[in-house]
């Protein structure tokens, strides 16, 4: 690979999106990778390592620190570009999208940066599938702690089997056009107060 | 168009409290009032709300005023033209320093609630003693190169003859790590909106020797942004849009409804400080050091109908200010001054 000497900074909180995005810019075939947690001193940092390409996450407060850098430029021996390329609209909006910031050292040119972009788009891409899949298996397992709950409560108090008392549950909310986890919930709160 | 169908717009914003006006419009059924709908969506830096606006995530924003212009002279990310067909407010920052720096310019002649020039000599007095002690430069933060902010700090330095480019290091941090980096004595001082001084004072390692409403009276801070393609071709909202701010200036102004807005801006999902920091600031009573009665500034931040207004100077003021700074090259006197 040509620009495997490119030198990339990745300024992401995130140690699993950081780690993700690391491994595919390697896997690309980028060598010279930095990530940075500290967000204490991140320009002296980033002056001291002196990155051809900076990547933050759009989540990090600290985005407002690298725009800084376009105005100092006496403090910085390379004066950092937002972008390789201002009228490519499109993989900056693609960026933004992905919930991530690129920035590149001025007079890179375009085409030695798109593939490093095209990396961490798609890498941003695939965490957030990661997250929201999380997330959603989070919420099955809690809805089946509910239901589960909300079984022994009918079981024991209208004395049926487990297989009954799940199609009792089913049935209301259908009925009643809610979720079964929904209904497993107001049984529960209902208990709760009868108690 | 149906005429029950409420236009919907999202909007960015940054959890300050010149939020208000935003917040206002949403939460006291002023948008609704006007045929809108507000999506208010909060944000984390000024970079965000001027990318997200420009590639549409936004349609309207809570910008810093300078950021609008600089956009428009092609500073920004994206070369979108920006609008901003209504002001949110005028003035709510303060200059904070640390304890330390404060005893130090205390010294030297600051005294609480002094003029802004009587605090700048003090402090260009403890840069001389620390440059003759061999004592490194002051860090001194603010939130974007494109603000108010920036610019304040740069006025004040200047007032006393400190360079704010040699005497002192300035550097950009976001709101939400100055009071830390006061702490820590990563930061000698900053200019900032509130809460953050107030969080700073409060806890007890902040003092507050320039208000900025001292040094810049009701002076322009931030206003609301729009793609200008946008605003053009949907006049009708953005009348309504400025109708709905006008409603909450009115609101956000009258001083009955100052608890009931600090109260609405302190929950999480907007400004997530104290209501009583909020309210102070609201009312212009500005405890300046924890261990000192507050001092009253009845302007320092202000909401009403005549805030919310573009004023030409303005633009002229901040455009001269950006120049000053370095940051736009100089500009030929215009003849329609």
């Amino acid at each position: 690979m040509q620009d495997s000497a490119l030198r990339v900074l990745i300024v992401d909180q995130n140690l699993l999106r950081a780690a993700i995005l690391e491994d595919g810019l390697r896997e690309a075939g980028y060598r010279d990778l930095i990530v940075v947690r500290d967000m204490q001193n991140l320009l002296r940092r980033i002056l001291d390592e002196e990155p051809d390409v900076i990547l933050i996450d759009l989540e990090n407060p600290n985005r407002d620190v690298l725009e800084q850098m376009f105005q100092v430029s006496r403090v910085v021996r390379k004066p950092v570009a937002m972008f390789v390329d201002r009228s490519d609209r499109g993989s900056i909006a693609a960026a933004i999208d992905a919930g991530v910031g690129a920035y590149v050292v001025d007079g890179l040119r375009k085409e030695r940066v798109q593939a490093i972009v095209e990396t961490t788009i798609s890498r941003f891409t695939a965490f957030e599938k990661l997250r929201t899949e999380l997330q959603e298996t989070r919420q099955q397992l809690a809805d089946r702690k509910t239901v589960d709950r909300a079984k022994g409560i009918i079981m024991k108090q209208r004395g049926v089997g487990e297989e009954e008392a799940y199609e009792l549950l089913r049935k209301t909310a259908m009925a009643s056009n809610l979720r079964i986890s929904q209904v497993a919930q107001s049984v529960i709160t209902a208990a709760e107060l009868l108690k | 168009m149906s005429t029950d169908s409420r236009v919907e717009l999202t909007v960015g914003f940054m959890p300050l409290l010149d939020c208000a006006l935003l917040v206002v419009a949403h939460e006291v059924g002023i948008a609704r009032q006007q045929g809108l709908s507000l999506r208010l969506v909060r944000e984390t830096s000024w970079a965000n709300i001027r990318d997200r606006l420009a590639v549409g995530h936004f349609d309207a924003a809570h910008m810093l005023a300078p950021m609008v212009i600089a956009q428009n002279l092609g500073a920004g990310l994206f070369d979108t033209p920006l609008l901003a067909p209504v002001a949110l407010g005028t003035g709510g920052n303060a200059i904070t320093v640390s304890r330390e720096l404060w005893k130090a310019m205390r010294d030297s002649g600051a005294m609480i609630g002094a003029e802004p020039l009587v605090q700048a000599r003090a402090l260009a007095d403890v840069i001389a003693r620390r440059n003759a002690a061999g004592q490194s430069a002051l860090t001194l933060a603010m939130v974007f190169p494109f603000s108010c902010h920036n610019y304040q700090l740069r006025d004040w330095l200047q007032s006393a003859g400190i360079d704010p480019d040699r005497d002192v290091r300035l550097v950009v941090l976001p709101p939400p790590l100055l009071v830390d980096a006061l702490r820590s004595g990563q930061v000698d001082g900053f200019c900032v909106g509130e809460p953050w001084n107030s969080l700073a004072v409060d806890a007890g390692f902040g003092v507050i020797p320039v208000v900025c409403s001292d040094l810049w009276p009701r002076p322009p801070e931030k206003v609301l942004g729009m793609r200008a393609q946008l605003a053009e071709e949907n006049a009708e909202t953005v009348a309504a849009l400025i109708r709905c701010i006008q409603a909450a200036s009115l609101w956000a102004a009258d001083a009955g409804n100052h608890q009931d807005l600090a109260k609405l801006l302190s929950q999480p999902r907007y400004v997530g400080a104290p209501a009583r920091l909020l309210h102070s600031a609201l009312v212009g009573e500005i405890r300046v050091d924890a261990q000192e009665p507050p001092i009253r500034r009845p302007e320092f931040i202000c909401f009403g109908p005549d805030d919310i207004v573009h004023d030409e100077r303005h633009a002229r003021f901040l455009l001269d200010h950006m120049r000053r700074a370095g940051q736009v090259p100089a500009i030929p006197a215009s003849s329609s001054k």
